[in-house]
């Protein structure tokens, strides 16, 4: 009894050894200040099911925390470097909590992450990520490629794998030795090397208007158009994606931002100038 | 309340003088395809088609209730109904069965082409008995990954090529996205001279990016 009194006499972010498994892998834990791997856990028998429980509101819709979920997020390789687009919205349950989320994370001048999945995490783990690119220049006198950045968050989100870590995101960047390269890791542990993703509630949709005419030898401006037309695609379908589009071009001289443009008046533009979205009109309500 | 999309394709697109109807060719059963060249429509009348996805057993035998009491209607009046007025049928009769004891659980579109005003007509109903008048559609998965094409690239006025291409547009991001293999399409086009076959490329191959 003396022993469990005395193991929890402290705030719990002061305790040592609550995650055992984990231990070995103290990259950056003390030596360094920033982003730290030693977290505060509930005070319960299983930290990761207890959460699972809390959160988890697809089994359970009045669980008492909500995760942000719903996103569109893309990014694909062209001739001309990487494209990266997002919407803006961040949702929990039905709640629209914010219309002006950067999803895209700048890890360092040529390295962008996406964001799709808990914000929390993805915020915490990319920066945590920038982190570890950082030490890795430091160490080794030259930057990090986009293959090493990607395995040590892979790496590390299955360290984590069933503790409830929730997170779809891609790795994008063009380096001296592997010219453009884009890489998607989720929560699952899953690293896949690919020309074209999306990920999130939106990405059917998104797929939908890109795969149709995605070409690798796109022009820039085509590159940039279709990746924006087909974020407005997701945001117009799927009801958990809106708010602005944030645009990235990746290059070999580091990435370019492109505006982070509402998509309303873009909709509205893309309506009337070149008639598509037909199916919004009043043309039909006097039918049924 | 809602269920969860089927792998089940079916598509309708309207366009200046002709609706055109695309269903699936799977039959599936759990893991298996019972057969690849099924067909999931039924001619209304001359110039309305109904193709229809869902529950097992109760597509066949809804659509066909729903063949045989236009057909009688036809017989008894010499004249057909209109797709609107057939679609506002189909619709009470769903509304109906999804108060008995044993609903019909079946997912539908309606096209057709006005008799009398030759205009093109697509209705959208699923098997809560919503009906929604629209220019194109689908059911299923297929909604996920061809409603963001047809927002794109849809006109109202496109013709019958037009509307072919529109729709191997939508079949391609299916073989490219959907897990399973669908089997091909069975497409038939509904014009004011009456309901037509058409040839389509089920053995095209997709690649992925």
């Amino acid at each position: 009894m003396d022993t469990l009194v005395a193991r929890y006499s402290r705030p719990a972010y002061q305790q040592e050894n609550q995650f055992d498994d984990i231990e070995e892998y103290d990259y950056a834990a003390d030596s360094v200040s920033g982003p730290s791997l030693k977290f505060a856990m509930p005070p319960v028998a299983h930290p990761s099911s207890w959460l699972r429980a809390a959160t988890d509101d697809r089994s359970n819709p009045h669980c008492p925390i909500k995760i942000a979920h719903g996103t569109t997020t893309l990014a694909f390789r062209f001739q001309g470097g990487i494209i990266v687009a997002t919407d803006s919205r961040a949702t929990a349950g039905n709640w629209i909590a914010s219309q002006t989320v950067k999803k895209v994370i700048e890890i360092n001048s040529d390295l962008l992450g996406t964001m799709a999945g808990g914000a929390a995490d993805c915020q915490y783990w990319l920066a945590w990520l920038g982190m570890q690119c950082r030490l890795h220049e430091l160490r080794h006198k030259r930057r990090i490629s986009v293959a090493a950045a990607s395995k040590i968050l892979a790496n590390l989100v299955y360290q984590y794998k069933g503790m409830g870590l929730s997170m779809g995101t891609m790795c994008a960047g063009v380096t001296k030795e592997e010219g453009p390269a884009l890489y998607y890791i989720d929560s699952d542990g899953t690293r896949l090397a690919g020309n074209l993703f999306c990920v999130g509630s939106g990405q059917t949709f998104a797929y939908g208007v890109l795969d149709a005419e995605y070409r690798y030898d796109l022009t820039v401006e085509e590159a940039l158009e279709l990746g924006s037309r087909s974020i407005l695609a997701a945001t117009h379908r799927d009801a958990y994606s809106g708010g602005f589009i944030n645009l990235y071009h990746v290059k070999e001289s580091g990435w370019e931002k492109h505006g982070f443009t509402d998509t309303n008046p873009v909709f509205w533009k893309t309506k009337l100038e070149k008639a598509e979205f037909s199916n919004v009109t009043s043309d039909f309500s006097e039918e049924v | 309340m809602y269920d969860a999309p089927t792998m089940e394709v079916l598509l309708g697109i309207t366009g200046k003088d002709f609706t055109l109807i695309a269903a699936s060719k799977a039959a599936m059963r759990g893991a298996t395809v019972l057969k690849a060249s099924d067909d999931k429509t039924r001619a209304l009348n001359k110039h309305t088609l109904m193709a229809f996805s869902g529950e097992a057993g109760d597509t066949v035998q809804f659509a066909e209730y729903i063949q045989a009491n236009a057909q009688l209607y036809s017989m008894r009046n010499e004249a057909d109904l209109s797709p609107s007025a057939l679609a506002n049928f189909v619709r009470g009769e769903l509304a109906s069965s999804l108060r008995s004891r044993k609903p019909y659980h079946v997912n539908l579109l309606l096209g057709g082409v006005d008799p009398i005003t030759h205009k093109s007509r697509l209705y959208w109903l699923d098997y809560l008995a919503a009906l929604a008048p629209v220019p194109y559609a689908a059911h299923g998965y297929a909604q996920y990954y061809c409603l963001s094409i047809l927002d794109k690239h849809h006109h109202p006025d496109i013709s019958l090529g037009q509307g072919i291409k529109l729709l191997n547009l939508c079949t391609d991001e299916l073989k490219r996205r959907l897990p399973i293999d669908f089997k091909g399409m069975v497409v038939k086009a509904v014009t004011k001279d009456g309901i037509i076959d058409i040839e389509f490329d089920d053995d095209k191959v997709v690649h992925a990016a």
